[in-house]
């Protein structure tokens, strides 16, 4: 027994270390990162071509009102791979071998995150570059585009924990994969691709509480500077206050149930 | 000499399942142990509570003198575990598994990447060190996983089944690379189904079977439980079996169908040839004679309770474990550290 102190990781080393090790494993899976553009894309190209014609939104061009709803909502649809992820790691093995490491066990999934905060930005910077070349033109100039970019990383960063949470809880591919679904109602049910003021009642009252319309709200104050442009019933600074709140509730109850979940042993 | 590894009345429960009923270890420093049982013993268990992976229900758990559950921290930066699967990442190279799991074990950025140079070299993974670990054979990644957990040299390395599956070849390469390991000062537990395996890397053996140790000590004297040999002489007539059963010192057993008599023996040979000359001198003729070196199958076998694949003899003075006593390698470690 060889005689010396136990070694231990400082934080900042091994949240480098894992966030290393993801970054990588992901851009040496260009399909995920492909596939990840793609839909995005897509999306935006499908409702401002398609559909775009047939939504009346009071006042704004259709592409205008879409974009920043759009780019909101693929913050959310970036980051759900993140819960299979974090699952199949509990499987396999990996996560025994860090808990066996001297490191905290924080740094090991604020790591993911990074990683797959990177992963977001790149679908973000691709839509936002295809957007803009279909006629997006935020009100506030280049400013209102990058507000829109970085309020778009919080959005990621605010439901990469939350799918975190999925992959920790559940410890299976499927299942974390399965809660990923609850983006669909999140993101179609919300202001982002119509005014939720179309919608029925019952619908309505959703749409309007749920916080993907508020970030989305937020999101479009941000490009345009006017809030009645997106035929919104609040000032914009209400959209980002409340967003902010929402964003804010939801990461720390997500990242601390994640953590205190993953260090049960 | 002091204990590497003390366990005592270890319990764990899995939805009110036992998985370790009580377990009482002291294992010094200095010799490999291995943890030897079938599949569901409890072996993954034990092994993730001495890394401090799970938590057990009751009793306590020491490493290196550091305790498992309240100096979780201290016993993390004391082992390198290499699980029951293989855990490095499929898309990075097998240097840079190496150096990122090195950072994450505590090492600086230089000693990170020196350790891993040292690392390929030792488990002999140069040739691939730079593809991913996803193209690996299942020995290369293996013998990968193997080198990620004792890239920071622990003081104990932590092995779950680490040749299951392999080649017979991969399985040489990993035996080596253990032995290497010992020889180098680092103190091994390593878990294993198979008893050739503890047979050649471990200087003790522990015995679980469902949640309880069942037998520990040394290979050699593991194999002493199971009486001496096993003697088998056929002849060539039923009514000669009878005759041959006089000549044999002390209990045997008849197989009229075979024609042969079996028995134990302490010291086989020397017994076998007595009845053969015996036999001889009346005129009976042996067709075949047999000497059964007992193998740790046999012990394994007897300890657990399964059949035997031949109805060999009666393995006297295969005793049952001598209760409470804490098994111990070489000589039981007195008074702690
Ligand atoms: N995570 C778990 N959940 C439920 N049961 C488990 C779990 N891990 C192990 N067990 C049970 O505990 C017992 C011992 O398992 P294990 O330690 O894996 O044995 P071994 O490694 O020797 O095959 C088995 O009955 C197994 O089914
Ligand atoms: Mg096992």
């Amino acid at each position: 027994m060889t005689v010396s102190a136990p070694r231990r990781t400082a934080w900042p080393v091994a949240l480098l270390a894992v966030t290393r090790r993801h970054a990588l494993a992901t851009i040496r899976t260009p399909a995920v990162v492909i596939m990840s553009v793609v839909q995005s894309v897509v999306f935006l190209l499908i409702f401002r071509y398609v559909f775009g014609g047939a939504i009346g939104t009071g006042g704004l061009d259709y592409v205008q009102f879409l974009a920043p709803g759009l780019l909101v909502v693929s913050m959310l649809f970036s980051v759900i791979g993140v819960g299979g992820a974090v699952a199949e790691d509990m499987g396999t093995g990996v996560t025994d071998r860090l808990k066996s490491l001297p490191i905290a066990p924080s740094a090991a999934l604020v790591g993911r995150v990074l990683a797959q905060l990177g992963l977001s930005a790149v679908t973000l910077l691709a839509t936002a570059a295809i957007a803009v070349a279909v006629g997006f033109r935020p009100g506030v100039g280049f400013a209102g585009l990058l507000g829109v970019l970085g309020w778009c990383l919080l959005v990621a960063l605010t439901f990469g924990w939350v799918f975190i949470l999925a992959g920790v809880a559940t410890r299976d591919v499927q299942s974390a994969q399965g809660i990923g679904f609850v983006v669909l109602p999140l993101t179609f049910v919300s202001g982002a691709f119509v005014p939720a003021g179309s919608m029925p009642d019952w619908l309505r009252g959703f749409a309007d509480n749920q916080p993907v319309t508020v970030l989305v709200a937020a999101a479009r104050w941000l490009a345009h500077g006017d809030p009645r442009l997106a035929n919104a019933s609040h000032g914009g600074g209400y959209y980002v206050l409340v967003g902010l709140t929402w964003m804010a509730a939801i990461l720390l109850a997500a990242a601390v149930a994640a953590v205190s979940l993953y260090r049960r042993r | 000499m002091s204990a590497i590894i003390e366990t005592e009345r270890l319990v764990k429960s899995y939805r009110g399942r036992p998985a370790l009923r009580g377990i009482d270890l002291a294992l010094e420093s200095g010799i490999v142990h291995a943890l030897l049982g079938p599949n569901g013993a409890g072996k993954t268990t034990l092994v993730s509570i001495l890394s401090t992976v799970v938590r057990p229900d009751g009793g306590t758990a020491r490493v290196a003198g550091h305790d498992v559950r309240r100096e979780a921290a201290a016993v993390r930066g004391v082992i390198g575990l290499a699980g029951q699967h293989a855990a490095v990442e499929p898309k990075l190279t097998g240097r840079e598994n190496l150096r990122v799991f090195g950072r994450l074990s505590g090492l600086g950025a230089r000693a990170a990447r020196h350790a891993a140079e040292s690392a390929l070299g030792r488990l002999g993974l140069e040739a691939v060190a730079d593809r991913v670990a996803g193209g690996y054979s299942g020995g290369q990644r293996r013998r990968l996983d193997l080198a990620v957990s004792l890239v920071a040299r622990p003081a104990l390395v932590l092995l779950d089944e680490p040749t299951t599956g392999l080649d017979p070849l991969s399985r040489r390469q990993l035996w080596d690379a253990v032995a290497e390991l010992t020889r180098e000062g680092t103190d091994v537990l390593l878990t294993t189904q198979y008893l050739e395996e503890a047979d050649a890397l471990a200087g003790n053996v522990v015995v679980l079977n469902e949640g309880g140790i069942v037998a520990h000590g040394s290979p050699a004297r593991l194999k002493s439980r199971v009486a001496g040999e096993t003697v088998t002489i056929a002849v060539d007539r039923p009514e000669h079996a009878a005759v041959a059963a006089q000549s044999v010192p002390g209990d045997c057993r008849i197989d009229a169908e075979r024609m042969s008599v079996t028995w134990s023996s302490r010291s086989g040979a020397r017994e076998a040839l007595g009845v053969f000359a015996d036999l001889g001198a009346r005129g009976i003729e042996v067709r075949e004679l047999t000497i059964h070196r007992p193998t740790l199958d046999d012990v394994f076998l007897d300890l657990v309770g399964a059949e035997k694949p031949e109805g060999g003899g009666e393995p006297e003075g295969a005793e049952q474990p001598e209760g409470a006593g804490k098994p111990a390698g070489a000589g039981k470690p007195e008074g702690g550290r």
